[in-house]
């Protein structure tokens, strides 16, 4: 019997083009074992929201550079609930600052990485809230 | 009718998309779940892509999945990469190339990693094409790996197989190869604006020319197209369906599609005996001494395995 294997939907929402961390977190999550689905950049929260439910995702990481997480974020949440995905978490990643993190975890992003974090957190929180 | 059922019949995302994941994750359930599809599967058409990595598949199913969005169709696609033999993890990309539709509520796409599994697909892809067609979806692309010369397992699954080519991969030799040439129904040689393109053609042609000798009419469509460019592909379209319509009325695709059912049940079959045997012979807790048994020489390999098939079977008569 094969293993259930998490599945885990990384995109860039906004409008910046700066993929290397998603890319490096795309290739990390990877060699960690897990199937990264990786969209690229510039993408919608609505296309964000139904590729990770066609892709039956665990979770989903957004990373973004450009200063409009507290919008895109939270949006990416809201459109999940709408669509009865609410089990498929959030978290993010990115320039975001101090002050911002507790406001995006109020409006359900789960957790939020800034950077310089060593992938084993990452890994880390993605087993404490799936096994 | 289960849940699951209903919502794949109904077309219902989610349900789909779970559904997937049982498969994959080989869950005992699926069985069930495919047996309550069966009735509503056989109406799409199943489209593999096949070639070499690098040469341009998931920009060309983007492009037919346009083309059959303009002519009302729904499309599925299963875009296969691979797993890491390491981590067992994987990193699905190709559909970063088709995210213009992400937003299309009639198109459903769905990264697939192989799992170990080879010959260019994973082994839930058959029962996933069920599910997709359950659900109505006309067309259904399956995009395979991509490794090479050993993805033939697409053709036992698909109605129709385009071979993405594209030059400067190889000389004639390479062509000649068995294998990959030989699971091709179209040809497209991607990339065409390419130096070498029509060169590419031209030993195309005439490999194919060798394997038909005699016979020119039944050299497989070649089509020169640049994905990328969107050119070439309106002619692509109309050659597979021209092949289609041939294959259909000639009764090519109905013996097509009865192979595949006998391999199927076949592969099921196998499965089936080979997890029976399994448990009545206790392999798992016997292979440990047997182990032991043939690393010191002790015994044979496969005097040892028949002395156990055999007291098996006669424990039965």
């Amino acid at each position: 019997m094969a293993a259930r294997k998490l599945r885990i939907l990384i995109a860039k929402p906004g409008l910046d083009g700066h993929d290397r961390g998603a890319k490096y977190i795309a290739r990390a999550l990877k060699d960690e074992g897990y199937e990264v689905i990786y969209t690229g950049i510039r993408q919608t929260p609505e296309a964000i929201a139904k590729t990770a439910i066609q892709e039956d995702a665990d979770l989903v990481g957004l990373s973004l550079l450009s200063g409009a997480h507290l919008e895109l974020f939270p949006r990416v949440v809201e459109l999940l609930r709408e669509n009865n995905a609410a089990d498929i978490l959030v978290f993010g990643g990115g320039v975001i600052p101090e002050a911002d993190i507790p406001v995006l975890k109020a409006k359900g992003v789960k957790a939020v990485f800034t950077p310089g974090t060593p992938i084993q957190d990452v890994v880390a929180f993605i087993e404490s809230v799936k096994t | 009718m289960s849940d699951l059922v209903r919502g794949i019949v109904s077309g219902e995302t989610r349900a789909i998309a779970r559904t997937i994941s049982l498969i994959e994750n080989g869950e005992a359930r699926k069985e069930a779940v495919i047996d309550g599809l069966f009735a509503h599967t056989g109406r799409a058409a199943i489209v593999g892509i096949t070639g070499p990595p690098g040469g341009g598949k998931s920009t060309l199913v983007d492009r037919l999945i346009e083309r059959e969005r303009r002519r009302q169709r729904r499309v599925a696609v299963i875009a296969v990469d691979p797993s890491s033999p390491f981590s067992g993890g994987a990193l699905l990309g190709d559909r970063l190339r088709m995210q213009s539709h992400a937003t299309d509520e009639g198109v459903f796409i769905r990264s697939m990693a192989s799992r170990g599994h080879l010959g260019g697909i994973a082994e839930a892809t058959g029962d996933v094409i069920k599910v997709l067609d359950a659900a109505g979806f006309d067309t259904i692309f399956i995009e395979t790996i991509g490794v090479g010369q050993t993805e033939v397992e697409i053709i036992e699954l698909s109605d129709l197989v385009l071979l993405v080519l594209v030059p400067g991969m190889g000389d004639e030799i390479q062509a000649m190869k068995a294998g990959v040439m030989e699971i091709g129904d179209l040809f497209v040689i991607n990339k065409k604006d390419k130096p070498g393109a029509d060169k590419l053609k031209a030993e195309v042609e005439y490999v194919l020319g060798i394997k038909y000798n005699g016979h020119p009419e039944a050299i497989n469509p070649i089509l020169m197209v640049s994905a990328l460019n969107d050119e070439g592909v309106d002619e692509l379209v109309h050659a597979a369906d021209d092949y289609t319509a041939t294959v259909t009325s000639s009764g090519q695709l109905e013996i097509r599609r009865r192979q595949r059912i006998a391999r199927e049940m076949h592969k099921i079959f196998s499965k089936k005996v080979h997890e029976v045997m399994d448990v009545k012979i206790e392999f798992s807790k016997k292979i440990d001494a047997w182990v032991e048994l043939i690393y010191s020489r002790t015994a044979r390999p496969y005097e040892l395995i028949n002395q156990e098939m055999k007291s098996f079977l006669k424990e039965k008569s």
